[in-house]
């Protein structure tokens, strides 16, 4: 019953939240109005959701966000480091192949996300079985280093998200 | 409002702006697409940060009321860059790479601007669950 009336609990309370932050001020009304689309729209949408991934741990999403923007912050002053002060012939650009151990599309998604968004790496293409994600390094001596950060910092908290 | 919360941002504002200004250089001075990808995307989070943080520090000294608007705008960038950015790859990929300037993906299938995916889709449909 109750997994009928609420299909998709992480999207209606993201949705109740969303909409609150639209709204911009908290009142019962908007509450309720938030609540209204949080219980409709996934109810609506169940449909396209056919093999949603199971969230193992949710409070590791916290912590899993705290680290990514932490990163972020360090990035943007590591990037602007070098486009700044490094000369141009001496920027290696490398091409790091990372297999992955993640099955499901929406946790290759976020890796792929957060690869993006952190120190100097641009995630490219997947392999065509999705076992292997391209990544650009902006520049780096070692790109097995950068591989196994990438492998240890992010994959393996995400995997601990999305069993 | 306090002189306090003025110097705060300001100081968010100089920040955003020196990242910014960075971004947007490395455009400039970086050679090839794929390295001029990494400016933007990077440099830039941090100059819409300060922008956004500035605001929200605002707002609280003007209102006294915590303005949520700027998460939300950090949010749907945090959902958007990264797919802008792979657009941008993947389409000079197509354009000017061959599959023989890319390392191998060190598995059975290559990398899947070049090669069909396998029969069974097993990504798009995601793992299959008990």
């Amino acid at each position: 019953m109750l997994t009928r009336l609420i299909p998709h609990p992480l999207l209606s309370l993201t949705l109740v939240l969303v909409w609150l932050g639209l709204v911009n001020t908290f009142t019962l009304g908007n509450l309720i109005l938030g609540t209204a689309f949080g219980l409709v729209i996934p109810m609506l949408t169940a449909a396209y959701w056919p093999n949603r991934p199971r969230i193992a741990r949710p409070l590791k999403i916290a912590e899993y966000m705290v680290i990514v923007l932490w990163d972020i912050v360090v990035a943007n002053v590591q990037v602007a480091m070098i486009i700044l002060f490094r000369r141009e012939p001496n920027i290696r650009s490398h091409w790091i192949p990372i297999p992955l151990e993640l099955t499901s599309a929406e946790a290759i998604t976020v890796l792929a996300g957060t690869i993006t968004m952190t120190p100097g790496t641009v995630s490219a293409t997947l392999s065509a079985d999705g076992r292997c994600i391209l990544v650009h390094c902006l520049h780096t001596d070692d790109p097995d280093a950068v591989r196994d950060e990438i492998k240890t910092r992010y994959e393996r908290r995400l995997l601990e998200i999305f069993p | 409002m306090s002189m306090f919360s003025e110097i705060l941002i300001s100081f968010a504002l100089v920040v955003s702006g020196i990242f910014g200004f960075v971004g947007s250089y490395g455009l400039v001075k970086l050679k090839n697409t794929l390295q001029r990808l990494h400016a933007p995307t990077k440099a830039t989070t941090l100059g819409v940060g300060g922008v956004l943080i500035a605001s929200m520090i605002f707002f609280y000294a003007e209102t006294g009321h915590i303005s949520v608007h700027e998460l939300l705008i950090t949010l749907f960038l945090f959902l958007t860059a990264p797919i802008t950015a792979n657009f941008i790859a993947k389409t000079y990929m197509a354009q000017n790479l061959r599959k023989t300037d890319l390392p191998e993906s060190g598995g059975d299938y290559g990398w899947s601007i070049y090669d069909n995916a396998p029969e069974e889709r097993e990504i798009s449909e995601g793992t299959p669950r008990a």
